[in-house]
């Protein structure tokens, strides 16, 4: 390489390397904040949301957003996993929740995008139009006439009401029918030549070349439903039923000092599940979006 | 030959395979559709009669429903283009062979993995009126802003925007760069086409499909930015941020469904239009691959 192509590139590495770090910043500042006494965090961040006490006038004070704690303290991860019964209670709720959807959408979306992307019927692309506008719908179009439907199945207040429509919403269905198209359609023919049936053909071609596909799909879905807030909220009234999601946001404001925390134990399997899964998550993202 | 039958059976196979996901879709996606529809154009929920558009006429004519409107309008027509750039300038940094590229991709694609409760916390911490970002500014000698409750709470939450979902652009990107075979650049290149020439007529070209999808999913991410946005500032956030999201929500807790059901209907007739333009604009200019 010339000389000036290695400064170049050492110039764009340092700058995307700036980008880089100020993405990765509120992540770091929630993990090392974590390790901070409650003391500590009440002394920093007191002042958050406190507006309406500054007078006018006065000289006005902020908080102290610090990076490394005064001292290295485990105590809030023992105040979130053991003082507080509920906040495990909830992390069961998001898991059972969220895993009952990932599997179930799962299936139900390769069975559907196998369909879509080998099969030809009548009606396929209108059809797969219909699934389009749907995923791009926000939750609150269809809210009353689901608020009765999930009434008329006796479905209110159970993670049913969460469930079902979860299994069946659009989005696996487009994710695995776009990864579908990136393998070629030879495959399918070749077999048929040989004699298998679609069935067969599904089961024993397709989904082991589906894995990485597979595998961004359950790290989206995983985000997503980890991450729900709207539909607990109007389906789940007990707060013993709703996922751990809706408690971190009561929880920043009422007891701010094991916010961090709780964040921390919030987000770390869904951090490890993505760095387990990386490489096949990033090549499933990608084949899914070269096929228009 | 009988390609007729053939034809036949694979639409019955295709019925077993499309059974399972039309069922629930159906139960949970499509009726709900046609019920809201449906309520749309009544007086009341049950037992009403039918009004036309007057449920219609009533909701363009409320304040709230412009505000909800625009600010949804706005926020997608500015963030997806700004977004799209943002995310093409890295790709394309990426793409080059930088040094520690492995680990600053994945710089880039944490965020998205991130759930957006564990963060609000530092969000509140920056951009309170007394947060960090004032005090930076204080120190300038510069006068607080009061970043959630003014018109600044627009480019807050594009910035939560364009944080949590830069990555996964970015990896589309790159996977549409990296499929651009590199002949076609040598091939330009020896017959005098500059660089610039190059990008618009080559990577720009090929990058379409992906284009287009990026596309696609930054919409559906704009309007996913409602969660954002109600765990930061709740129920009734500042104007400026009021979504119709905000709008549908509010309306669902008032009981006024025949609003509610019209907006909606609204508003998926505004993605319907946009996506049939998108695929359009997509065939159009996929032809010119082959």
């Amino acid at each position: 390489m010339k000389k000036t192509g290695v400064l170049r590139n050492l110039s764009v590495t340092l700058m995307i390397a700036c980008i880089g770090l100020m993405m990765l910043l509120p992540i770091v500042i929630t993990f090392t904040n974590s390790f901070m006494t409650e003391h500590e965090i009440i002394g920093n961040y007191g002042l958050v949301g406190q507006m309406s006490l500054a007078v006018q006038g006065e000289s006005p004070a902020f908080v102290n957003l610090k990076l490394i704690p005064d001292w290295l303290s485990f105590e809030q991860y023992g105040n979130v996993l053991l003082a507080t019964p509920t906040y495990l209670f909830m992390l069961w709720n998001s898991v059972a929740m969220v895993v009952s959807i990932i599997a179930g959408q799962t299936v139900v979306g390769a069975l559907a995008a196998y369909a879509f992307a080998k099969l030809r019927f009548k009606g396929r692309e209108g059809w797969f139009r219909v699934y389009l506008l749907t995923m791009l719908m926000p939750f609150q179009v269809t809210l009353v006439p689901n608020y009765i439907i999930a009434d008329k199945l006796r479905l209110m207040n159970t993670a049913g009401a969460i469930i079902l429509p979860g299994i069946f919403a659009a989005f696996g269905v487009f994710m695995l029918r776009q990864f579908m198209l990136s393998i070629p359609h030879a495959l399918v023919e070749a077999a048929q030549m040989d004699g298998a049936g679609h069935y067969r053909i599904f089961y024993r071609i397709m989904l082991p070349l589906m894995k990485p596909g597979i595998a961004a799909l359950i790290v989206l879905l995983f985000v997503d439903y980890w991450n729900m807030v709207e539909q607990p909220l109007i389906f789940l009234e007990d707060a013993f039923k709703q996922p751990l999601s809706l408690y971190l946001s009561r929880i920043h404001k009422e007891a701010q000092g094991i916010g961090f925390a709780a964040s921390m134990v919030y987000m770390t399997p869904m951090v490890l599940l993505f760095i387990y899964a990386e490489s096949y998550f990033i090549e499933g993202v990608q084949m899914s979006g070269i096929k228009g | 030959m009988n390609g007729g039958r053939l034809r036949r059976r694979e639409s019955m196979v295709a019925v077993t395979f499309l059974l399972p996901s039309a069922i629930g879709f159906a139960l949970f996606y499509l009726i709900p559709f046609g019920m809201g529809l449906v309520y749309s154009v009544m007086d009341r929920t049950v037992g009403g009669s039918f009004v036309g558009l007057s449920n219609y006429q009533e909701l363009i004519s409320s304040d709230s429903f412009h505000k909800a409107a625009s600010n949804t309008f706005w926020f997608t027509v500015v963030n997806v283009p700004l977004m799209i750039l943002l995310s093409l300038g890295v790709a394309l940094a990426l793409n080059r062979n930088l040094y520690l590229r492995q680990w600053l991709r994945t710089a880039f694609v944490l965020p998205l993995v991130v759930p957006v409760a564990s963060v609000v916390m530092v969000w509140q911490v920056l951009f309170d009126w007394n947060g960090s970002l004032n005090a930076w500014l204080h120190s300038v000698g510069l006068e607080q802003v009061d970043w959630m409750k003014s018109a600044w709470a627009r480019g807050v939450i594009s910035v939560f925007y364009l944080w949590k979902h830069i990555g996964y652009n970015i990896i589309l990107f790159l996977a549409g760069l990296q499929s651009i075979p590199r002949d076609y650049y040598e091939t330009a290149a020896l017959e005098g086409a500059g660089r610039w020439r190059q990008w618009y007529g080559i990577t720009l070209v090929y990058l379409t499909p992906t284009m287009v999808f990026v596309v696609l999913m930054s919409i559906m991410n704009t309007f996913k930015i409602f969660r954002e946005t109600y765990l930061i500032a709740g129920d009734y956030p500042h104007d400026s941020i009021y979504t119709l999201q905000h709008y549908m929500n509010n309306m669902f807790l008032a009981m006024d469904v025949q609003k509610l059901s019209a907006a909606a209907t609204l508003m998926v007739i505004g993605i319907y239009i946009i996506v049939t333009m998108l695929l359009r604009f997509e065939k159009r200019y996929t032809q010119f691959m082959e």
